[in-house]
């Protein structure tokens, strides 16, 4: 029995970061606002705080705050003629679940992305010739440029604090920040954090190679800050605690920390929890959605009727909820046709170990989710790729997040996996390595794609989504070459043994890598490559917004977050000005 | 030892008769503990019964051997953390996607197995213990290179452990090897957080908003368990939901 509820203006699917941004800006605006959440309500207190959150088994080896897979899984196959099976436990990336979403789990780590990464495809072209790249790699352009995005970068930026060095304001280049970065229109809203040891050796050994170092753009602050919606945040201690786990000190910028207080005392705003969408529903013309039909906890059905509906989910998520509800068409790869699921695409990390004698004590321990220090002189296109044979790049740098022991225990190679040589190697090298992150991109692929799982289901019997993903050999050869300069800064700093680790293939789920799964409901300008247009509007149904990393159409060298918010600013920039006020198609195919 | 049930095991644990691990204190490990530690009361196990303990106990130790720099698996009591483990949620399959239908997969798509930890254990255990009475040996009588050997085969995974590839099993076994070492001793494992001080990670202390400025400098200090009361007492809870 399906209980049909009273039509509200606007259902947000996911009440993460971009749920709680869109669904706070338009409860603002007057707009009825249902938010719906899968998992459970959960705040800094009581939930999140110390000792007990200081649990690395509980949080970081059984992934205490992720989707529950036993009830929600993904099917991963490297190749469409392998069988996909089901990601029986997380591990090579973890999509977070309840209130607040996979942000209570982040580091903070908020870049922009530069003004060419948004037209890739025209500047690969155009730097590089038509036929620099092979035909399989469909990388595009985003519909729209970084002067679109630039008030809307600075707005989140302010929303959550962020503490760091601007590099280049109004084209200004700025001492001590990233000269590589696109202008800002003014500094970081705080100063950057307290640098760790090993990014204090990394700076002086890259400047000594000429590279251009700089404090890694930090959402755990540096200093109390009060956000424009008035919101008070402290500062970080450098627990080391951080990534997986949620913060006790109100210090990382996460919603419960910038924005739920705000949206959760507006009376237009109803949080409802515990409530599984199972698809959105469209009108017998599939042309408009009529609102959402979800179960909550207790196994009850409702239809939600909406005016709009926006899905603000994790970037897989999206994806499958767009595939269940028939919103768009399916991607295949065979024919190369089809948009939903298409250019879906990851993160390409390589790691360096420097390892120094006992002398060198760098208290890994002490450590926050993003005081690193990096170069960009490696990163996205800024440097000449001519002859190199792909695009891309990756920010190399020290960014030391924890010395947690379960996970953080550097040894190197060659040393025995057990047993009395092994033990000696932790003790011997547990406090005197330096640890390198090379955050690299990851073109789109005519073979990478997600669609629904013909076999397994979840526990409300819907398919789970079906993740076909190897890495492209454009970004296997990305992270050789940078991964080669890494290994000269380890040894710059005078390290006793540097060991470079590149990435390389297959990508396995068995690895922990990163949580930045990008695309597949990708924008554009074009409906024929991309699910959503340059405003987060699906191209087919006009009154539903996608909005997430499943944006992007390819990634870029990184973390997504920063960008994420900048497009959810973006959006409901056109939400209010345009689409609320002439309900419509905001481009016309 | 093969006529004792399992309830006269587990009250027998600690009498000199029956204390499974007299015999594997290896002359490392003596000079490692200290001489009170007579006094430390030995785990009760409550999944392994005396034959498992015995072969969980020496493997264990082998993984990560008591030494110069401290205590290995046994001091640190890893075989009670695998025990509490493998006996609550986690060992029932906790966080573990269980539906089928089952295929093997490639390396790269992770464990396919129909099995809990629980049922991976008891399985790989009988078969283990199965095949070296089939020898008339005794795993925790071995010598260590002849247990070191024995181990290296099972994760070579030349062994099949009634269904479950030994490699599968030994891959487990040291994975939750390590996790007992270093997590809190909350679980039961890292006893006096001796893996925490031989590394000198402070635990669950967590503020280091002023040593951070100190580049290269030592931070001595006593590591702290969340479990921790106000006189020092770490209580151990087993039942710590993998959720929040």
């Amino acid at each position: 029995m399906v209980q049909r509820l009273k039509e509200v203006d606007v259902v947000v699917i996911g009440v993460g970061m971009v749920g709680s941004i869109v669904a706070k800006e338009l409860a603002a605006a007057g707009y009825k606002v249902v938010g719906l959440e899968r998992g459970e309500p959960r705040f800094t207190v009581p939930e999140f705080q110390s000792p007990a959150i200081h649990d690395e088994l509980r949080f970081d080896v059984r992934k205490a705050l992720m989707q529950d897979n036993t009830r929600e899984p993904v099917t991963f196959r490297n190749q469409g003629s392998q069988l996909a099976l089901p990601v029986r436990r997380w591990e090579s990336f973890l999509p977070g679940t309840g209130l607040g979403g996979s942000m209570v789990h982040w580091n903070g780590q908020t870049y922009r992305f530069q003004a060419t990464d948004f037209q890739l495809a025209t500047r690969t072209r155009e730097r590089y010739g038509k036929t620099f790249l092979g035909p399989d790699v469909t990388i595009q352009d985003w519909g729209v440029t970084y002067d679109d995005l630039e008030p809307h970068y600075d707005r989140f930026e302010y929303l959550l604090g962020t503490s760091g060095k601007a590099g280049n304001i109004k084209g200004k280049i700025q001492p001590g920040g990233d000269p590589h970065e696109s202008p800002r229109s003014r500094e970081y809203p705080t100063p950057p954090m307290k640098e760790h040891f090993s990014g204090a050796m990394f700076r002086k050994a890259a400047s000594s190679l000429g590279y251009h170092p700089f404090p890694q753009p930090s959402s755990n602050l540096s200093q109390p800050y009060t956000n424009p919606e008035g919101v008070k945040l402290n500062a970080c201690v450098f627990c080391g605690f951080c990534e997986r786990y949620a913060c006790e000190h109100y210090a990382k910028s996460v919603p419960q920390t910038v924005i739920l207080p705000v949206l959760l005392a507006n009376p237009n705003f109803e949080l409802r929890t515990g409530c599984q969408v199972q698809r959105i529903n469209l009108d017998s013309t599939k042309k408009q959605a009529t609102g959402v039909t979800y179960i909550d906890a207790v196994g009850r059905e409702f239809m939600q009727p909406a005016s709009l509906v926006i899905t603000s989910m994790f970037a897989i998520n999206n994806i499958r909820m767009l595939l269940l509800s028939g919103i768009g068409a399916p991607y295949d790869p065979a024919k190369g046709q089809g948009v939903v699921g298409r250019n879906y695409a990851y993160q390409t990390m390589s790691t360096v170990a420097s390892f120094f004698d006992e002398g060198i004590i760098v208290n890994p321990f002490m450590a926050s989710g993003a005081s690193g220090t990096l170069i960009n002189d490696f990163a996205g296109d800024n440097f000449d790729h001519s002859g190199l044979g792909f695009i891309g790049g990756a920010f190399i740098g020290a960014v030391n997040t924890n010395g947690r022991p379960i996970q953080y225990h550097p040894v190197p190679p060659g040393t025995p996996a057990w047993g009395k040589g092994w033990k000696q190697a932790v003790v011997k090298h547990y406090n005197h390595t330096v640890m390198f992150s090379l955050h690299g991109s990851s073109v789109a692929q005519r073979q990478n794609y997600c669609d629904l799982d013909p076999t397994y289901r979840d526990a409300w019997g819907q398919p789970v989504l079906r993740i076909t993903f190897d890495f492209p050999p454009n970004d296997l050869k990305m992270a050789a070459h940078v991964t080669a300069k890494a290994v000269d800064i380890g040894k710059a700093m005078g390290a006793k043994q540097v060991v470079g680790s590149p990435r390389t293939g297959p990508y396995t789920v068995t690895q922990y890598q990163t949580t930045h799964n990008t695309g597949g409901t990708v924008m554009g300008e074009n409906p024929k490559t991309s699910v959503v247009n340059r405003y987060l509007q699906s191209w087919d149904v006009p009154n539903v917004f996608v909005i997430g990393a499943s944006n992007y159409p390819q990634n870029a060298s990184w973390n997504p977050t920063g960008t994420l918010g900048a497009l959810t600013y973006w959006a409901i920039d056109a939400l209010k000005t345009k689409y609320l006020k002439h309900p419509g198609r905001l481009v016309s195919a | 030892m093969t006529n004792l049930t399992r309830r006269s095991f587990v009250t027998g644990v600690g009498a000199a008769s029956v204390a499974p691990t007299a015999a594997l204190l290896t002359p490392a490990q003596a000079r490692a503990e200290p001489a009170s530690d007579t006094s430390v009361p030995k785990p009760t196990y409550i999944f392994f019964n005396a034959d498992e303990a015995l072969f969980i106990e020496a493997a264990c130790e082998r993984l990560i051997p008591a030494d110069e720099s401290g205590p290995g698996a046994l001091g640190a009591w890893v075989p009670n953390y695998l025990d509490k483990q493998l006996g609550g949620a986690w060992g029932a399959g906790e966080r573990l996607y269980r539906s089928g239908p089952w295929a093997a997969g490639t390396p790269s798509q992770g464990y396919q197995l129909p099995f809990t930890p629980a049922e991976l254990f008891h399985a790989s255990l009988r078969a283990i213990i199965r095949d070296l009475k089939s020898q008339r040996a005794s795993f925790h009588e071995m010598s260590g290179d002849a247990q070191d050997a024995y181990l290296k085969s099972l994760e070579s995974g030349a062994h099949d452990l009634d269904g479950v590839p030994s490699a599968e099993f030994f891959d487990m076994l040291l994975k939750m090897t390590v996790e007992g070492f270093f997590s809190d001793p909350v679980y039961g494992g890292n006893r006096d957080m001796v893996a925490w001080r031989m590394i000198g990670f402070p635990g669950a202390y967590a503020d280091y908003y002023e040593a951070i400025d100190l580049h290269g400098v030592k931070f001595v200090r006593e590591p702290m368990s969340l479990a921790e009361d106000g006189k020092g007492h770490v209580h151990m809870r087993q039942d710590i939901p993998a959720n929040l």
